[in-house]
């Protein structure tokens, strides 16, 4: 077992709400018409994430920024692996995305598997113009050409290490915390 | 117990648990039937084949209507017109199936046991759709989900099953489930349609239906089959809906509103009055949505779920 002194906090409640106001910043400057904007969660967090962001940018810009939620679950490409009580949870898309520009919005990028299934799931629901990536934390050791465009905090781990991302809604306190688990 | 193992063939022998998780994996499914693109890939790749020696319509279209939303490829296989009609036996029949490379098999068979008997001898994945007199198992999940949407709940529910119970898969599969969930289970029919002894299984047995209507919150109105008269099981189906016939008069002496189900096909003017059965409290078309959300979630529990495989991916590495 990795003893509990391996793990540090990345992002505290401050710098958890400073990064959040960045990204809002960042995503409105990746998107000059604003009022073209969707966000779209993955479950569970990003939905939080999304929301978040969502409220800050129509504070800044004015405007109703429509928000969804993604389950990626049955999108996977690991099915047998995804264990005897898959836990799917709800898909909420916000109207047709056709000529809209999507932010896709996750809490940790690591290998894009989850991406990919985002992006397949989401040529489901019609052909946005535009497709944009915003993580709170990328963690690195991507195993397919995904990279995400806003980006809270980058951080290196190894395959070993924990990204731990807590939001207030959820877990009670904003935090990301790394557990390092040694050498692989 | 967690997941659901190789095979579904009976809600018998599910743990509350394992009932409660394939409800719980069916809400998600109901959404995807809403989209405009109906399918998710999930069962890419997957090959399945629907063995159909009885006939069936809705059942037959739900599963492959499930099947296909799931991206799985399908063949159905119906007994006339096969092999089976020259005399193969059924483990036969699914040996030449399994070496095709087949990964699930979904069965409805004349004989109680079948689904059994075959799970226990091919490597594929099977699924009971109706076995004799045994149980139908989807039907029963939909049942409860049905019931579950329109009360929110299931434990402590009143749930009278009414006509022919002697002979019914459905009614052994609804009698599984809703005791297991908790609710409380009643039957209402001539005693020649029903179980000798069914009093002992806890089960209230009411002889007249006024008195089920008066004590229940669920009707679940079975097919009476027409056959069944021919057989003497009752004397004729006039009488038969004079007695036991669920008419709109019958529900408007009830002090509160039931909630009215059936499996199809309905036999208007035999069991169920039309006004009943078109009625404000049916929730008969909305079986037929759920069967198809229900029989995804099945499908796709068993064909996911390998436990060690789950733990090792967890193991490698934290959110994401």
């Amino acid at each position: 077992m990795t003893p509990h002194n391996d793990r540090s906090i990345l992002l505290d409640a401050r710098a958890f709400a400073r990064a959040l106001q960045r990204m809002a910043v960042e995503i409105t400057e990746l998107a000059p018409d604003a009022d073209q904007l969707v966000l779209i969660g993955i479950q569970r967090r990003g939905v939080e994430l999304a929301e978040r962001l969502a409220q800050l940018i129509e504070k800044d810009e004015g405007v109703t920024i429509p928000r969804g939620a993604l389950d990626i679950t049955l999108y996977r490409d690991d099915l047998e692996t995804v264990g005897p009580k898959p836990v799917i949870g709800e898909t909420r898309i916000p109207g047709d995305l056709t000529g809209r520009h999507v932010v896709i919005v996750d809490d940790v990028l690591y290998t894009g598997r989850t991406v990919r299934a985002a992006l397949d799931e989401l040529a489901d629901f019609g052909r946005p113009r535009r497709i944009s990536l915003c993580v709170l934390v990328d963690r690195g050791g991507r195993e397919l050409p995904i990279a995400a465009d806003v980006v809270g905090k980058a951080v290196k781990t190894g395959p070993r290490d924990r990204v731990d991302v807590g939001v207030q809604e959820l877990d009670g306190k904003d935090e990301v915390t790394v557990r390092r688990g040694g050498q692989a | 117990m967690t997941g659901l193992g190789k095979d579904l063939v009976g809600l018998e022998h599910l743990s509350p648990e394992q009932i409660r998780l394939i409800l719980d994996t069916a809400e998600p499914f109901k959404e995807v039937s809403e989209r405009p693109i109906k399918k998710v890939p999930a069962l890419r790749g997957k090959t399945i084949v629907n063995l159909f020696f009885e006939a069936s319509t809705r059942t037959r279209i739900s599963f492959e209507f499930a099947e296909k939303r799931l991206s799985a490829d399908t063949v159905n296989v119906a007994a006339s017109g096969s092999s089976v009609s020259k005399g193969e036996t059924l483990v036969d029949t699914a040996r030449n199936l399994e070496a095709m490379r087949i990964d699930m098999v979904v069965i409805r068979h004349g004989s109680s046991g079948a689904a059994q008997f075959l799970g226990s001898r091919i490597r594929s994945n099977v699924v009971n759709a109706g076995d004799g007199k045994h149980e139908h198992p989807t039907q029963g999940l939909l049942d409860l989900l049905t019931i579950r949407d329109r009360h929110g709940r299931i434990e402590g529910l009143k749930v009278c099953l009414v006509g022919d119970i002697l002979h019914s898969r459905v009614a052994r599969s609804n009698l599984w489930g809703l005791t297991k969930l908790g609710a409380e289970v009643g039957v209402c029919g001539p005693r020649t349609l029903l179980p000798r002894g069914i009093e002992e299984l806890g089960v209230q047995v009411f002889d007249r239906i006024e008195q089920a209507i008066e004590w229940a919150d669920v009707l679940n109105v079975l097919r009476l089959q027409l056959e069944r008269m021919e057989s003497g099981f009752i004397p004729s189906l006039r009488e038969y809906y004079r007695v036991f016939g669920v008419t709109a008069e019958r529900l408007a002496a009830a002090r509160r509103d039931l909630t009215i189900m059936h499996p199809g096909p309905m036999n208007r003017g035999v069991e169920i009055d039309s006004r009943v059965a078109d009625g404000p409290h049916s929730v008969i078309l909305d079986q037929v949505t759920n069967g198809v959300a229900i029989r995804m979630a099945v499908l796709y529990l068993l064909a996911g779920g390998k436990p060690e495989l789950a733990d090792a991916a967890k193991r490698a590495g934290g959110a994401e």
